[in-house]
């Protein structure tokens, strides 16, 4: 199965090519944010140097979110265009799934952190178990404080990888030596783990359906859904 | 003959559409997806809202449009797409999706200006003939367009604050109507007077420039001093009066354009194109100019529509435009200003 794996959901991009378990040509950029004019470029080129048509792909692998809005929306549109367009699979996997894919450990808790700013974060807890990586706590868009709760109740260790700057110092206060801090290139996601990751998971059943994990409303929608909290959202967009 | 087929895009604010055209004018399928519902939640467009919706619906608006068409890849010629001016996450949506499309089926791609768009809807009508002018108005844009030629485009003149769809909606606003407020504003227009005579700004100014901010400031004075004294103001005149105004000013620059520069053809474009009040005067207007049409653009196509972009899009292939894989969305992208030789 030839599978291309997509990850723009923060500043770096990571694209691979993938023929089953084998590496082909993968490329990882973190000098940029410029995702909308690097992003096919690399695909095309990557395809190309893996002496590939892109008629000969069987499946995309997208980290969908959480992450940068534009981001995952570029990464997204892109995979799901292409998918659709070409009429192959598409699997689905969040971006701190795809960061923790890094952390090959057992026995340790991972914890991918993408800054949310004011204390605020996308985050999640995962753990590698019988070979495979588990979800331990939903991905979620948290504050530091709700986070530090949430984890206490584990007595394992906890590694932080991403955008663990903000967090390091208060997360030690609360957790002593059970945290470690994965090294800074471990925060960098590889498209080649995402590809992999996705070989053997189910594709998603509607391409036209995917959109990326947001994990966060609006504050337009936001503010409306307080003040209109049984309103239907499903017809807003009509074809006319 | 092999048919031109172009797979075009448009996602420039709050619609999202693909249409296949055939040969530039014939429309084999025009998907349009509008978001105007999910923004009336908050009486505008909210950028970060349509950018989701367009990620929402951009596939499968693409296979409605070839189904619609009843073509398949290998048949297009090009795929075309806006690549500005617009919201940037929205045209960034259309553009990726393009250049995805364009890279699996090794099809050639033309990135097309939003408002060449917008004109060129006139010629799924009719063959553009040149020299012609636009007048290009919609809630963004309020610009006199020459074009000496095909693939060229000199402004002449635009306005300097508000576009004259932007003032249709905020003066909507004050009337407790809803954006886009154009349409209902328009039609109770028809219903009043212009009582209120507001200012027709720049209107005597030796420029084809336009200005609406003074005009929305004084028709939102009028109705609040009214409010502070109690009386009531009619709203179809008041709706007549500023609709009066838009339309003497759009009508007069129009006719100081089209004697500087005589040509064939006047096409009148953009969402507010569909404006009863306007077409009927330059309808009224044009038959002092007896060298020059008017095309009407037809009102299912002033709004936002990838068919229009189609029809640009052929024309631009004609003449070599081409993107690559870099291509970018140009959120600011204008056309250039007429360079007058004689100063
Ligand atoms: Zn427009």
């Amino acid at each position: 199965m030839k599978i291309l794996a997509i990850n723009t959901s923060n500043q770096p991009l990571s694209v691979a090519v993938l023929d089953n378990d084998c590496l082909l040509a993968q490329t990882t950029l973190t000098t940029h944010r410029k995702h909308a004019e690097f992003l096919m470029l690399v695909i095309e080129d990557l395809v190309q140097k893996a002496d590939l048509k892109p008629t000969d792909l069987d499946r995309v692998v997208v980290a969908d979110g959480p992450g940068s809005y534009t981001g995952i929306r570029m990464a997204t549109t892109a995979a799901k265009t292409i998918a659709s367009t070409l009429g192959i699979e598409l699997v689905t996997v969040s971006s701190l799934l795809n960061l923790a894919l890094n952390i090959q450990e057992k026995d340790t808790l991972i914890n991918p952190i993408f800054d949310g700013r004011n204390q605020n974060m996308f985050t999640g807890l995962y753990r590698v178990k019988d070979g495979e990586m588990q979800n331990v706590i939903a991905d979620q868009h948290t504050n530091l404080t709700k986070w530090l709760e949430a984890v206490s109740h584990y007595d394992q260790q906890i590694i932080i990888l991403g955008d663990t700057d903000p967090f390091e110092a208060p997360m030690r206060e609360a957790l002593h030596s059970r945290l470690a801090v994965a090294n800074p290139y471990l925060g960098i996601p590889s498209a080649t783990l995402l590809g992999q990751y996705g070989l053997d998971k189910s594709p998603v059943s509607s391409i036209d359906a995917v959109v990326p994990r947001y994990l966060r409303l609006t504050k337009a929608e936001a503010d409306w859904k307080k003040l209109h909290p049984n309103e239907d959202t499903h017809d807003y967009v009509e074809k006319v | 003959m092999a048919r031109d087929l172009v797979l075009s895009f448009e996602t420039s604010c709050d619609e999202t559409s693909v249409a296949v055209i055939e040969n530039g004018n014939r429309i084999l399928s025009n998907i349009v997806a509008t978001q105007i519902k999910s923004h009336q939640r908050f009486g505008g467009v909210v950028p970060e809202v349509a950018s989701r919706h367009h990620i929402e619906q951009i596939t499968s608006c693409i296979g409605d449009a070839l189904r619609g068409a009843n073509v398949t890849y290998d048949e297009l010629t090009s795929v075309a797409v806006t690549y500005g001016p617009g919201l940037v996450g929205a045209l960034l949506i259309g553009v990726t999706a393009a250049k995805a499309v364009a890279w699996a089926h090794h099809l050639p791609l033309v990135p097309v200006n939003h408002l060449a768009g917008h004109i060129y809807a006139a010629r799924l009508v009719e063959p553009i003939e040149f020299p012609a002018m636009a007048l290009v108005v919609s809630g963004g844009h309020t610009e006199l367009v020459y074009m000496p030629e095909e693939n060229q485009f000199q402004i002449i003149g635009e306005t300097r604050d508000d576009a004259a769809g932007e003032a249709y909606d905020k003066i909507g606003r004050v009337l407790g109507i809803n954006y886009p407020a154009g349409k209902p504003v328009d039609e109770l227009a028809h219903k009043g007077q212009d009582t209120f005579h507001f200012p027709r700004a720049m209107d005597a100014d030796d420029n084809f420039d336009f200005s609406f901010s003074g005009l929305k400031s004084a028709f939102i004075n009028t109705v609040h001093h009214a409010d502070q004294i109690g009386e009531k103001l009619s709203h179809e005149d008041l709706a007549a009066s500023f609709q009066q105004a838009v339309v003497d000013v759009l009508a007069d620059k129009t006719k100081r354009a089209l004697k500087e520069f005589p040509v064939k053809q006047l096409i009148l474009a953009g969402g507010v194109a569909a404006n009863q009040g306007l077409r009927d005067r330059l309808t009224k207007e044009i038959a002092g100019f007896s060298d020059t049409k008017l095309e009407l653009v037809p009102l299912s196509l002033c709004g936002d529509n990838a068919a229009m972009i189609g029809a640009a899009g052929e024309m631009l292939y004609r003449h070599g435009v081409r993107g690559d894989a870099t291509l970018n969305a140009d959120p600011g992208l204008e056309f250039e200003w007429l360079v007058d030789e004689a100063k």
